[in-house]
């Protein structure tokens, strides 16, 4: 056990805790006020419930001895043998309880992700089932083939911090929730416009604050490896800030702080599977081409007319694959991409990028449909246009 | 009596009210309100989408006077909410059957 990487960890593990109730700030700036209370708890939520399902059963399939390259056993079952020494732990310098926490809290994050795609009409009730069983048949799979042991990291896939696990799984997920569940009552005939910019860019510069523990964090050690993540996540959000801004100004006329808060998440999206990989100057090159690739992607959903309500997909989805390919194009820290003359790297990001989207916008749909099915993924339409607040949590937001 | 009824660029608001306390005026009621005319709305872009924005902010004011003191006020209330340009709002008078000052029981020219 390393006490300066023990510590650096469980500081990480708390700054990526605060990302979700940051993501919970920007997404509920970004929804109608009488949503409000109801996307913060979509978000909030998951602390609760994915914490509690990936201590008991989703650390274990994620990190249990591997079977098969497809998932984890059973061994880590109600964290059995994850104690406080580094007995069995992953990471070798931290002790296992540690590594299963910070894991742990990139499980919450992940499905609160997801819950923008379905903002102001999912079924509270639904969303709690849903999010419960994508992250035992979607999540912990994913974790374990990229970091668990199993075949996409032993395929030579890279994803420094969660690209394909964190954001493409999300954004498969989402597009799979968009269409399953349909667009909002009056969407395209009534102005959907966010109640609180300044909530949203709070959110924003908490999910900003967090994601250093997010990306440098990942090196899983208190050395230079964490400080280059932690400089190419900053240079790269600083970037996708400036990328997007600029592609705005040009498209639409002006530059919006909504602009400038969703650029600089989308450079922090890109940057996240390629963080420990790439040089500082790369890292810009990456932020800023996450910044002027996620705006059009933003754009599809009105080119394919799906209503991802606060662009998931758009986002989280293109943002991650743009990001794992570039790490195949970029890497040259610890590994090599196409620029640094290794270009199967590039062939493998491929496969991992079309592997992580079939598998988890598949297996997402079916558990929307079997939902839907069996308990109603929607709200009434009465309750839709009342509001999530005062329909599913009987709370106003405002008292005004 | 009148009602003068006036509708105005929220920034004219201040002028407006001096031009009023010069007619040695005593009072006024204003609301914030929305609404369109001529000007139409207004654009905003929320991540490349347009929303066209119908309701435009104005300030409205409503003051009772003399029926005789109406041309002033008119007058007044217009050249200083005047920028010339559209949007610069609407004055409406209407006729005020009674007035009651609610603390002495005044009715009429008296209670204004």
């Amino acid at each position: 056990m390393n006490a300066a990487d023990t510590s650096f960890i469980l500081i990480c593990a708390a700054l990526v805790m605060f990302m979700t109730p940051g993501l919970a700030l920007f997404y509920a700036g970004m929804a109608r006020s009488k949503n409000v209370l109801g996307t913060i708890m979509q978000s909030f939520v998951m602390l609760g419930l994915v914490s509690i399902i990936w201590a008991v059963i989703g650390y274990t399939l994620a990190f249990g001895d591997d079977i098969g390259g497809i998932i984890g056993g059973m061994n880590f079952f109600a964290l059995d043998g994850v104690g406080m020494d580094t007995l069995n732990s992953p990471a070798d310098n931290l002790p296992h309880l540690l590594f299963m926490v910070f894991q742990g809290m990139f499980a919450v994050i992940t499905p609160a992700l997801i819950t923008g795609a379905f903002a102001e009409r999912m079924k509270f009730k639904s969303l709690l089932i849903f999010s419960s069983l994508w992250i035992i048949v979607v999540y912990a799979p994913m974790c374990h083939w990229v970091w668990g042991g199993g075949w996409m990291g032993e395929r030579g896939a890279l994803d420094f911090a969660g690209g394909a696990v964190v954001h493409m799984s999300s954004g498969a997920a989402a597009l799979a929730a968009c269409l399953v569940i349909g667009k909002r009552k009056g969407y395209g005939k009534q102005s959907f416009i966010p109640h609180n910019l300044p909530m949203t860019l709070l959110g924003a510069g908490i999910l900003w604050f967090g994601w250093f523990g997010f990306n440098a964090g990942s090196a899983l050690a208190a050395n230079g490896v964490a400080v280059n993540a932690f400089v190419t996540t900053h240079l790269a959000a600083a970037a996708g800030l400036l990328g997007w801004l600029l592609v705005e100004g040009l498209h639409g006329g002006k530059p919006t702080t909504l602009g400038a808060a969703s650029g600089a998440v989308a450079g922090l999206v890109a940057i996240t599977p390629a963080a420990g990989f790439v040089t500082p100057m790369a890292a810009i090159l990456i932020g800023f081409g996450g910044g002027i690739i996620c705006y059009g992607g933003i754009l599809l959903k009105a080119k394919f007319k799906y209503d991802d309500s606060l662009d998931v997909v758009g986002i989280h989805g293109l943002g991650g694959t743009w990001g794992a390919l570039a790490t195949g194009l970029f890497a040259s820290v610890g590994a090599e991409g196409l620029f640094y003359g290794n270009p199967e790297q590039l062939w493998i990001q491929l496969e991992s990028v079309i592997c992580t989207w079939g598998y988890c916008f598949v297996v997402s749909w079916v558990l929307l449909k079997v939902i839907d099915a069996t308990c109603g993924l929607r709200v009434t339409e009465e309750e839709e246009v009342v509001g999530l607040d005062v329909a599913e949590h009987s709370e106003a937001g405002y008292q005004l | 009596m009148k009602k003068i009824e006036v509708i105005v660029r929220p920034f004219k608001i201040d002028d407006v009210k001096e031009a009023i306390a010069d007619l040695g005026l005593k009072g006024m009621t204003v609301t914030e309100v929305k609404g369109f005319g001529r000007q139409g709305g207004h654009k905003e872009v929320y991540r490349g989408a347009e929303y066209q924005v119908d309701f435009i902010a104005k300030t409205k004011i409503e003051i009772v006077v003399e029926a005789e003191r109406v041309p002033e006020v008119l007058e007044a209330v217009r050249n200083s909410a005047l920028t010339g340009k559209v949007g610069d709002g609407k004055i409406f008078v209407t006729p005020v059957e009674e007035v009651v000052r609610i603390r002495t029981g005044e009715t009429g020219t008296e209670a204004i």
